[in-house]
């Protein structure tokens, strides 16, 4: 067990952790709003893989990373809007909707990329920047300050979203439509305009949480490379009680341990690797169950809304 | 009110079906370039068995049609784009489309659709259905059992369901620790930190075997060398296979290696950190011709062949298939673009070619 507390091997779980959980932080803040007004957006894996595909397409012609996260964006976003319509305007039951929502930004993704590329190759996307100075103290500076833009973004998100949605009368509006629609609307929030603001919002961060993946941290498409994350993500969601800090703890937690896990393998500690690529998950139940108390869900989650009824 | 539901909902699955459909027919452009490319480097080895197999199937005048359900893509780098590059070799040697017909199903990590695919082959009278996963053995017996006429296949494996009275199933086993034992040699050779590192999907199948004959030739070449091994979990997590490279390279990995679709991920980072890296079952060097070395393909044209021979001549099944470096189902292909100086790259093929024929002959038995 003495390796695994070598400076080498933490300085490693530190910023693998960190970069794993990149996506995941992207994905589930945008899930986040979604959830607080009341829509719970299980496409978000399809999304990302759209994101991802219009983003590393987008680099793969241009060789421009800043284009293809705002292709990306827009992707996700359009995403977003396609789940708002069927899910705010026409009603349908959320959880079925995302989950069709999935397989369609799956099966797209994966048609573009035989039809408009074929055989994936490499691209030069985000780099990882070293922030000068800060960078350069030992050991802090590796672990903190030396990895893509997006992944400070990321973080950056947090404070961010923890600000709009508890600061600024936007997010009084989402909490309002999310526990109690009907009150918002006689106070003459409409319903509607929220859900959709915050889906298609959802759905822009899930897009970028893919191009995270293609333009950033892999600089590769291939089909269905999500592969469950934006499960995952959503359930992350949960996971932090809908706050930002708590999704952040999850999401590290989360990645932290997958981080872990491949120490253990890489060193040779005498665990089962089939055991240790459980590890993530088992520990993540393990601290929702521990930590169970009143959680909070929004009242409205997953109640489409009608007026009158 | 449930109205609206339905509609949207049918909406949405015919949507899903619709790109779903035209994943399938899509397959076909983009088949003139990889099968180019496959029969290129393909074309020497048994050409003799082609004959044999063209003859057999000229006589009756249709295309012998095989249909070939994979769990990733034709492009995949890796598992499924081996068998697919040997079809469409097998096929251009055949004389194209009107001696071979080929469907292929991508994409099918789901067993419960890969098994509406393989009946819905069968049911549609094709000749040899290839289930491309050691995942479908289930399904693919059920099936088997229904269309006794029909010959299936699936691997890695080496059972044809004879236990279950099944005549009409093909199994096949890549001896892949042949072709990791000599990745391992020239691997070992290349590192100069004498640790090296390896990205594994599960501890399972053909890649347990790769694994395992890599540590073994490694050893054998340089006792003192460390390998370490890390598995993802799961085929096509190539988030995770990408972590495992950058924590391989921390840990002091010169050398990389993997196994399964996930290492596109992982040979992006190689790449970004100038680490040398050997490919397997599919010529990997396209990814990052810089760092890629070597890669140990799958060669499956004359599997294709004697299946083809086989259902010819009225034996459906049965058999099972070892692809071994004595029979050509595993070939080195050396990428010359590769930034390695020339006497590293003929010091390399010294002991690769030396240590293939110790294999070839038996002296060399790599480590399962």
């Amino acid at each position: 067990m003495n390796e695994l507390f070598t400076l080498t091997a933490i300085v490693g779980i530190l910023t693998s952790g960190i970069r794993l959980a990149t996506p995941y932080l992207f994905a589930s803040l945008g899930e986040m709003f979604a959830q607080r007004s009341g829509v719970v957006n299980l496409g978000t894996e399809g999304i990302m893989l759209m994101g991802a595909f219009s983003g590393y397409y987008t680099v793969l012609h241009t060789g421009n990373p800043w284009l293809g996260l705002g292709v990306a964006l827009l992707t996700g976003a359009l995403m977003g809007l396609l789940m708002a319509v069927i899910s705010v305007t026409m009603q349908a039951e959320q959880g079925i909707s995302g989950i069709g929502l999935s397989l369609f930004g799956l099966g797209l993704s994966s048609l573009l990329m035989k039809v408009l590329v074929g055989t994936p190759t490499g691209v030069t996307g985000f780099r990882p920047q070293r922030i000068p100075l800060l960078s350069d103290i030992p050991i802090v500076g590796e672990v903190f300050f030396d990895y893509s833009i997006l992944t400070y973004l990321a973080f950056l998100l947090v404070p961010v979203t923890w600000f709009v949605l508890t600061r600024t009368t936007l997010g009084l509006k989402i909490r309002a439509v999310g526990q109690n629609p009907e009150a918002a609307d006689s106070l003459g929030v409409s319903v509607t305009r929220v859900r959709y603001t915050t889906v298609i919002l959802g759905g822009a961060m899930a897009g970028v949480a893919g191009a995270s993946l293609s333009i950033s941290i892999l600089n590769i498409f291939q089909e269905n490379m999500t592969n469950g994350m934006g499960y995952i993500a959503v359930a992350l969601v949960y996971f932090g009680s809908w706050r930002p800090l708590g999704i952040m703890a999850g999401a590290l937690l989360f990645s932290l341990v997958n981080a872990l896990q491949l120490w253990i393998q890489v060193l040779g500690l005498p665990i089962s690797p089939d055991f240790a690529v459980m590890l993530p998950y088992v520990l993540t139940i393990v601290v929702l169950a521990l930590t169970a108390r009143q959680i909070r869900q929004p009242a409205a989650l997953t109640k489409p809304y009608e007026r009158g009824q | 009110m449930t109205k609206k539901l339905l509609s949207v909902l049918s909406l949405l699955v015919v949507l899903a079906l619709l790109v779903g459909a035209c994943a399938a027919p899509a397959a076909a452009p983009a088949a003139p370039a990889a099968g180019a490319e496959a029969a290129a480097t393909d074309a020497a080895p048994a050409e003799a068995a082609t004959e044999a197999a063209a003859d057999s199937a000229a006589p009756s005048g249709e295309p012998f049609r095989i249909a070939l359900i994979m769990p990733s893509t034709t492009t995949d780098y890796s598992w499924s784009q081996s068998m697919y590059d040997g079809l469409m070799a097998v096929q251009a040697e055949m004389g194209g489309e009107s001696a071979l017909e080929i469907a292929v199903t991508e994409n099918m990590f789901q067993v419960a659709d890969a098994a509406n695919a393989i009946r819905d082959y069968a049911t549609d009278g094709y000749d040899l259905v290839i289930a491309h996963g050691a995942q479908y053995g289930t399904p693919l017996f059920e099936v088997a059992k229904d269309f006794p006429e029909t010959s299936f296949a699936w691997g890695t494996t080496s059972n044809t369901g004879a236990d279950e009275g099944l005549t009409n199933v093909f199994a096949y086993e890549p001896a892949a620790q042949e072709g990791g034992y000599l990745n391992g040699v020239a691997a070992a050779l290349l590192s100069t930190k004498g640790v090296l590192g390896v990205i594994g999907p599960v501890e399972a199948g053909d890649a347990k075997l790769y694994i395992n004959g890599f540590v073994d030739g490694v050893k054998a070449t340089k006792p003192e060398a460390v390998v370490n091994v890390t598995y993802t979990g799961a085929f096509g997590d190539t988030a995770l296979a990408a972590e495992a490279a950058n924590t391989q390279i921390k840990a002091g990995a010169d050398v990389l290696t993997g196994s399964a679709q996930q290492v596109v991920g992982a040979v992006q980072v190689a790449k970004d950190a100038g680490v040398f890296w050997f490919g397997s079952q599919s010529d990997q060097a396209p990814l990052a011709p810089d760092i890629v070395v070597m890669s140990q393909v799958y060669d499956w044209t004359q599997v294709i062949k004697e299946m083809i021979d086989s259902h010819n001549s009225g034996t459906l099944g049965g058999k099972v298939f070892t692809m071994t470096l004595n029979d050509g189902g595993q070939t080195t292909i050396y990428n010359d673009a590769a930034t390695i100086s020339a006497e590293q790259l003929s010091e390399i093929q010294t002991a690769v070619d030396a240590a293939a024929q110790g294999i070839m002959d038996g002296s060399i038995v790599p480590a399962k």
